[in-house]
């Protein structure tokens, strides 16, 4: 371990000398914090960091760190970040993405990529709004929300981002609020951590087109009441006065409160991010408020083959048996003939 | 297998074997190729089938043929019209009745010409009256009667004996063309080698049907076709799909770089895919994406880590990859994308061929966005072609779009295998770890090629992407700086022509007419043009494998001849691109758009005609 302990860096070293330009008061400022301070806790050289884009406000993310970098087409991140990963595995590959980006033009290969279990880190911008095209309704905006493309209200139905990530068999969904740089950190450090594909859905508020989406549950005064911050092996517990918990009740979650009828910490729910049956996530990633508090945290984090590693195995174990091993002997394979 | 007929010996021969798409045809074919390449053959094969797997048996609509065109002498194409008929079926005579030449042999499965399938084939009775063809060598085999007696001992259900039917028709061609039957029985062995009772029957029927024409004496004289006489070497039959594919692998190999293809399955491109992705031995990483545009966006995020990175599609594929290539021009990533070209627009013609995707290939991105352009065009060139993108996107950092076609794709013919010593050492240009800070957008003086700055280098961490940049690699909207990037971007492209070889001229080097043509028409014209020459006339053939940039001594070569005509399987495409590249020549036309390749004579009687006006 020796060589990990000369890597010392600060959030400095992973800033590029390019001005960010996202608005005053954006998320998108709070997350590259998180980011920066994240990357400086994982013990990997500098240049094996890859971060990938696609388009939209949170996008010129990588011009903004000093690492490798891409930014990509619009929709299209999550591709080339499955590419960049599979090339070569050895590299720390991170995508940074919107709900436009991922979930509408770019749904396909979000769902593709989680599916193959693909060991790409993916921050997914959340504002449930279009901001770069300046405030057009997007697939995480809720139904009816009146915008310049919806001037008499949406009539469609929104996505969730972790119930689409449990549906496309995704094995890491974890959700944060852009301004909680402290929790922010500290989900990227266990999602850079766990192999395989992992989704980080981020509360993040556009201060332009969509000021204060999620304040109804992020505000200051009422965030301890209306999340609940989940930690694995812990009991699911939060309130102002951590006197809120949840339970399961027949096939439901239900609130209670602490010490009204008889229930004590022991009646609650421990979170078990790591159990493989995606039920249970499935209910806590859809909590909605006013019925429960969002979940925030890793939600789930459970273990599994990454496509990479398997494409790598497969060539292992082909190569340990193979008779073609290099081009001429292909060239000189199978059928054969020799004209004198 | 003493013969008794008489023999006599031809340069060449045509034969079409043609049956319903679940006859077997396009194995009975490959076989017969197969035999005739071992023998000494020169060959040329072209598989015609339907885009349904199963289309309504019996229909026209459902009959798959494969021709194969072998000769003592140089064969180039597959052959216009056959010499040879197998029909399996009254539908192969309606599909195929117009490409037999006159008094040729047509061998047809009687017992399979009942009323049902004569009336699904569109005929009253007699197909072979309806088509006017009882002048011909017509030999009506009771083929499926023969293999249900010759394998009656065999224990096996009738679908399996009659599944035998295609090698009963095989074994009477073999006999026509004084065959061996040792190659194909050799095939069985290996195929069916977990069961032995199949390859016992299939070798059963297929000497039934040797011994059946030897009977008839189906033909007489029977044809021997002598071994040509061709360049010594080890050979072997290649398709173009795979070729595609080897030369693909040769390059990273030249390149000592690791290979990746991001693709989607499509007709007729899907082979390169399956190809690359049996070749998990050398190390070929192979993804089968969501869909085209994953493939090449998972293709160039390779090409950002550093892999030789591919594409492999058809047409309608390109149209829907056409924003990430663009995206591939401004991130100056190299990236071969092979576009097997089909009969379009849309879904259009997917098993026949076209050149119709030259346009979308040169100009369907948005913006000022060149890409270089390559075609091949024999089924075994397409190994050199592609080697030549590889090689030319890798030391130029640019895009490069190979176009083949689905008559290249799908098919064959005997190839002299290459030395690895003998192909050129292929050099990227990696950046320099010591020239810091690296200025991602820099050009080398020579090409105007960037460097090529591998994620995992340290000290090199720079960002690249779709927004105009600074060559230091800063987004930049400055007017001026856009220009110089436009300007960049084209003149490196068009700097390719300095290693590239120049064009070369067939036939005649000057004259009355000079053919010109690009990509899978080479052997059609190559034929016509020494047909022509042969006939007295002073022709040439010009034919281009690089399109953009195109060789630099175009203008000298098109000088010197009175008349100049373009020959393409579309509407004119390369004819208008000359007018724009080399706008003082007059370029006659020759033009077809049928989803099938040229015949000799009608290129032929075009040419006639241009050389006979003023």
């Amino acid at each position: 371990m020796a060589e990990l302990q000369t890597i010392q860096y600060t959030p400095r070293d992973f800033k590029s000398d390019q001005e960010v330009r996202w608005c005053p008061g954006c998320g998108d400022h709070a997350v590259l914090n998180a980011v920066q301070k994240a990357l400086t806790e994982l013990g990997i050289p500098k240049e094996k960091f890859a971060f990938i884009s696609g388009i939209g406000c949170s996008s010129r993310f990588p011009y903004y760190m000093d690492t490798y970098g891409f930014h990509g087409i619009h929709g299209r991140a999550a591709a080339i970040a499955s590419g960049v990963k599979v090339a070569n595995p050895e590299l720390s590959v991170w995508e940074i993405t919107g709900d436009g980006d991922a979930l509408a033009i770019g749904g396909n290969h979000f769902i593709h990529a989680v599916r193959r279990n693909i060991d790409i880190n993916i921050i997914l911008f959340n504002n449930e709004i279009y901001g770069l095209t300046k405030g057009q309704y997007s697939p995480t905006s809720g139904k009816g929300i009146v915008t310049k493309t919806s001037p008499f209200g949406t009539v469609e139905e929104p996505f969730s981002v972790g119930e689409l990530v449990v549906g496309a068999k995704g094995k890491f969904f974890a959700r944060t609020i852009d301004a909680n740089v402290a929790l922010s950190t500290q989900i990227y450090i266990e999602a850079a951590k766990h192999k395989g594909t992992s989704v980080i859905e981020v509360l993040q508020n556009c201060v332009i087109f969509n000021d204060g989406i999620h304040d109804v549950v992020t505000g200051k005064e009422v965030r301890d009441d209306r999340t609940i911050i989940l930690k694995h092996g812990e009991p699911m517990i939060f309130g102002k006065n951590n006197d809120m918990g949840l339970i399961l009740e027949g096939l439901k979650l239900k609130v209670v409160k602490i010490g009204d009828n008889g229930i004590s910490r022991e009646n609650l729910l421990v979170h078990d991010a790591k159990e493989h049956n995606p039920g249970i996530h499935y209910m806590l990633a859809n909590m909605r408020y006013p019925e429960y508090p969002v979940a925030l945290g890793v939600i789930r984090s459970v273990e599994g083959n990454t496509y990479e590693a398997d494409v790598e195995n497969q060539i292992t174990e082909i190569g340990k048996t193979a008779k073609i091993r290099c081009m001429d002997d292909l060239l000189s394979s199978g059928s054969v003939w020799t004209v004198e | 297998m003493a013969k008794n007929s008489q023999v006599i010996k031809r340069e060449e021969v045509v034969i079409r074997f043609s049956g319903d798409s679940g006859d077997g045809m396009q194995l009975t074919g490959t076989l017969f190729s197969d035999t005739a390449a071992l023998f000494g053959n020169d060959l040329s094969t072209f598989p015609d089938y339907p885009a349904e797997i199963r289309a309504p048996q019996g229909t026209v609509g459902g009959v798959s043929g494969f021709q194969v065109h072998l000769g003592h002498s140089e064969i180039n194409t597959p052959g216009d019209f056959a010499d040879v008929l197998v029909a399996m079926n009254p539908a192969a005579i309606k599909a195929n009745a117009k490409w037999i030449k006159p008094g040729g042999t047509i061998i047809f499965d009687k017992d399979n010409f009942t009323s049902k399938n004569i009336e699904k084939a569109g005929y009253k009775s007699d197909p072979i009256a309806e088509e006017k063809l009882e002048n011909y060598n017509v030999i009506d085999a009771p083929v499926s009667s023969m293999v249900k007696e010759a394998l009656k001992d065999f224990g096996l259900d009738p679908k399996s004996v009659l599944r035998t039917k295609n090698m009963f028709a095989l074994g009477m061609v073999y006999w026509l063309f004084d065959r061996k039957l040792k190659y194909t029985e050799q095939y069985f062995d290996k195929k069916f080698s977990k069961k032995p009772e199949i390859a016992e029957a299939n070798k059963v029927a297929l000497r039934a049907g040797f011994y059946y024409a030897e009977t008839i004496e189906a033909l007489n004289p029977v044809i021997k076709i002598e071994p040509a006489p061709i360049a010594k070497g080890k050979y072997r039959n290649i398709s173009g799909n795979t070729a595609t594919a080897w030369g693909l692998l040769a390059a990273a190999e030249k390149a000592g770089l690791k290979v990746f293809i991001g693709s989607y399955p499509i007709t007729p491109a899907t082979g390169i895919l399956e190809e690359m992705a049996a070749r998990k031995d050398l190390g070929v990483k192979s993804f089968q994406a969501e869909d085209e545009i994953a493939g090449i966006c998972t293709a160039l995020g390779a090409s950002f880590a550093g892999n030789l990175a591919v594409t492999s599609t058809s047409g309608p594929g390109l149209a829907l990859k056409s924003e990430a290539l663009g995206l591939a021009v401004m991130a100056e990533l190299p990236l071969v994308v092979i576009n097997v070209q089909r009969g379009g627009p849309s879904t259009g013609l997917p098993t026949k061929t076209e050149q119709a995707d030259l346009t979308q290939a040169l100009y369907g991105r948005n913006g000022e966005c060149p890409v270089v352009v390559v075609a091949a065009s024999t089924p075994s060139d397409c190994f050199k072609y592609a080697f030549e993108a590889a090689r030319i996107a890798l030391e130029h950092m640019t895009p490069v779009i190979l176009l083949t076609d689905g008559y290249l794709a799908n098919g064959s013919e005997p190839w002299r295998i290459p030395n690895m010593d003998s192909l050129p050492h292929i050099n990227p240009p990696f950046a320099d770890k010591k020239e810091l800070p690296f200025m991602p957008y820099k050009r080398n003086c020579d090409t105007l090629a960037r460097s090529w700055a591998v994620p995992g280098t340290p000290g090199l961490e720079h960002r690249i992407g779709g927004l105009e940049k600074t060559l230091k690699g800063t987004v930049s909207y400055i007017p001026e700086n856009h220009e110089m990037m436009v300007n960049f971007r084209a003149d490196k492209v068009a700097r390719v022509v300095s290693k590239i070889p120049p064009l070369g001229v067939i036939g005649e080097e000057s004259g009355d007419l000079l053919v010109v043509g690009w990509g899978g028409t080479k052997g059609y014209l190559l034929t016509a043009v020494r047909e022509l020459q042969n006939e007295g006339y002073k022709v040439g053939l010009a034919h281009f494998n690089y399109i953009n940039p195109l060789p630099g001594n175009v203008n000298e070569i098109f000088s010197r001849f009175r008349k100049i005509v373009v020959a393409e399987l579309n509407t004119g495409q390369f004819a208008d691109y000359l007018r724009q590249k080399h706008q003082n020549f007059r370029y006659e036309q020759i033009n077809k758009v049928q989803g099938l390749p040229f015949t000799i004579n009608e290129i032929k009687e075009k040419c006639i005609k241009l050389l006979e006006e003023k």
